[in-house]
């Protein structure tokens, strides 16, 4: 498993400059925008209670993050792992076997999304969205969140034979949950419908857990309980992205 | 490389298996995808040091069979044995010690070309100083010196398959598997291939290949057997085979579409035998002239006649009556 996150880390030495100004100009834009601009005319409002909306917002965006590079790395590179390179049929002629290539590529993308989620909580704190401190308490809870979407979404391209699926996957899943599981907004100003739809996902669970390390609200449900909802979703993904390796790659 | 190889000498089916080790051995071998079997049953034994040949046209259940032997694919049925190893049971052991040559070029294109080498010598668990050790030899081995640096991408085909075939060596394998390890190459890119695979033969390395290039089976093989359908159908060296299968000489009488029957009853009788395809018959015999010399006094309206020697191509056709190459 360390051999596969080793050689990702061999290839990323040469891809990651690339990927840097993303993590470093992404939140800078989103946070100047929705934060500062967008926020000011929320304050005044007084709908979110004492919190700005800058702290609230951000929270939200530190998990959608995690999701977001969570989803990234689980599609594309894994698509030319198994077909476009076949990279993963090369590793598979080693001594590596099929957990190997799951977790090790899982183990990386960990590791992408802490270095964006401690970026964010830097950049963010500069912002005076919260403290420095706070923003870091909740990486894990990114990592968490990041497994709980990077898994499935590993098992879901390892099932695909044609990359289109993927810009479905992007268009139809990532977009809708990045608007509507609590972001921009708290999800009880949605529709019974879609408050439940926003529910069934681990975005809005993360959410939940970041807001309540870094604004100090209670959580919806009790902690353990999106805790829970995140952890299971990475167990049922990982168990299914080796099955769909499997079955994808030993025939 | 290999601790106990001899020098590679002709293979005779007397001795096949007894004296030299048999790094391969397999008995009623299957595989079958839902329902669809691709290998039927076959048997054959791999010796130290020998380079065996998978001979047969697309779908005939070479690349099924190797990635059997390789230990990546499950057998459905049957017995295999692979350096002493059960692949069901012990599969990473056996890709430990094993070189893997895919169809395909699987590398990473975004690494450089020492890179590659690097990433798959620590795929095997090699500690780090001794991949970089391992490195300068393979690059030179591939005849790849003064690109180690190169991205992947800027390299042509001939250079991309050897650094593939440099690749499979980087666990100093005993045995080394090659799925049509030409096939999409210019002739002078093949010539370089094989060249480099005598060079690994010459080292005791055991070649394992396939190929649909009965020039390349005749050029590298010691001992092959010929696939059809997920079966064999014939076993021996190439020389063996032609002279089994096919004679030593083969006249090939092409005629134009109309005159096929009036041709046909010409050369009647003519040669040891015939095959007949769309636009020629091919007529098989010990001596070319003497073939050439019957043809001509039956005075046959053939739009062309020539003559070659017998090859792996034409046991092919007698085998399985039909050609190699779609």
């Amino acid at each position: 498993m360390l051999r596969v996150l080793e050689g990702e880390l061999v290839s990323y030495r040469r891809t990651w400059r690339g990927s840097v100004i993303s993590t470093f100009l992404n939140p800078v834009l989103f946070l100047s925008a929705m934060g500062l601009g967008l926020g000011s005319l929320v304050d005044r409002g007084d709908q979110l209670g004492p919190v700005p909306y800058l702290a609230f917002y951000a929270s939200g965006l530190l998990a959608a993050q995690a999701m977001q590079t969570g989803v990234g790395d689980a599609a594309y590179p894994v698509m030319a792992g198994i077909k476009w390179l076949k990279t993963y049929h090369a590793a598979l002629a080693t001594p590596l076997t099929i957990r190997d290539l799951v977790f090790g590529h899982a183990t990386f993308i960990l590791l992408r999304v802490t270095l964006a989620s401690v970026a964010f909580a830097i950049i963010a704190s500069l912002f005076g969205a919260f403290g420095l401190g706070a923003g870091l308490a909740a990486v894990p809870v990114a990592l968490l969140c990041g497994l709980a979407y990077a898994l499935p979404v590993m098992a879901y391209t390892g099932m695909l034979e044609r990359d289109t699926a993927l810009a479905g996957l992007f268009r139809f899943g990532l977009v809708p949950m990045f608007l509507l599981s609590g972001t921009f907004f708290p999800i009880d100003q949605l529709p019974a419908v879609l408050q439940a739809l926003a529910r069934a996902v681990p975005l809005w669970h993360a959410i939940e857990l970041v807001r309540a390390i870094t604004l100090a609200v209670p959580t919806t449900w009790p902690w353990w309980a999106h805790v829970g909802f995140l952890v299971a979703c990475g167990l049922v993904g990982g168990f299914l992205a080796t099955w769909s390796f499997r079955r994808r790659l030993i025939a | 490389m290999g601790s106990e190889v001899r020098p590679v000498s002709a293979w005779s089916p007397a001795d096949a298996g007894d004296e030299r080790e048999s790094l391969v051995v397999a008995r009623g071998l299957t595989k079958r995808f839902d329902g669809f079997t691709a290998v039927n049953g076959i048997a054959f034994d791999v010796s130290a040091g020998e380079v065996f040949g998978f001979l047969g046209p697309n779908g005939a259940g070479k690349t099924s069979t190797m990635r059997m032997v390789a230990a990546v694919s499950p057998v459905t049925e049957g017995s295999l044995r692979v350096l002493d190893r059960d692949p069901a049971s012990d599969g990473a052991g056996i890709r430990a010690q094993l070189g893997v040559v895919p169809q395909e070029n699987n590398l990473d294109e975004e690494l450089s070309v020492a890179d590659n080498l690097y990433v798959y010598g620590r795929y095997f668990g090699m500690r780090r100083s001794q991949v970089r050790d391992r490195i300068p030899d393979l690059l030179e081995f591939a005849q790849l010196t003064d690109r180690g640096d190169d991205k992947v991408t800027v390299l042509s085909g001939g250079m991309k398959r050897r650094l593939v075939i440099a690749r499979a060596l980087i666990n100093t394998p005993s045995m080394v598997l090659l799925d049509e390890p030409t096939t999409g190459l210019d002739p002078q890119a093949r010539h370089l291939v094989w060249d480099r695979l005598r060079e690994l033969t010459r080292q005791g390395v055991t070649l394992l290949l396939t190929t649909h290039y009965m020039d390349e089976a005749e050029q590298l093989c010691d001992r092959l057997v010929v696939m059809s359908d997920g079966g064999i159908v014939a076993e021996g060296s190439p020389r063996q085979l032609i002279a089994e299968y096919a004679g030593r000489e083969v006249l090939e009488v092409r005629f134009l579409p109309g005159d096929r029957d009036a041709v046909l009853t010409g050369l009647d009788g003519v040669g040891s035998r015939q095959e007949v395809l769309s636009d020629r018959a091919i007529i098989y015999g010990e001596d070319a002239e003497q073939l050439t010399t019957a043809v001509s006094r039956r005075g046959v309206e053939a739009a062309s006649v020539l003559v070659r020697r017998a090859s792996l191509e034409d046991v092919f056709l007698r085998l399985t009556g039909r050609g190699l190459i779609e």
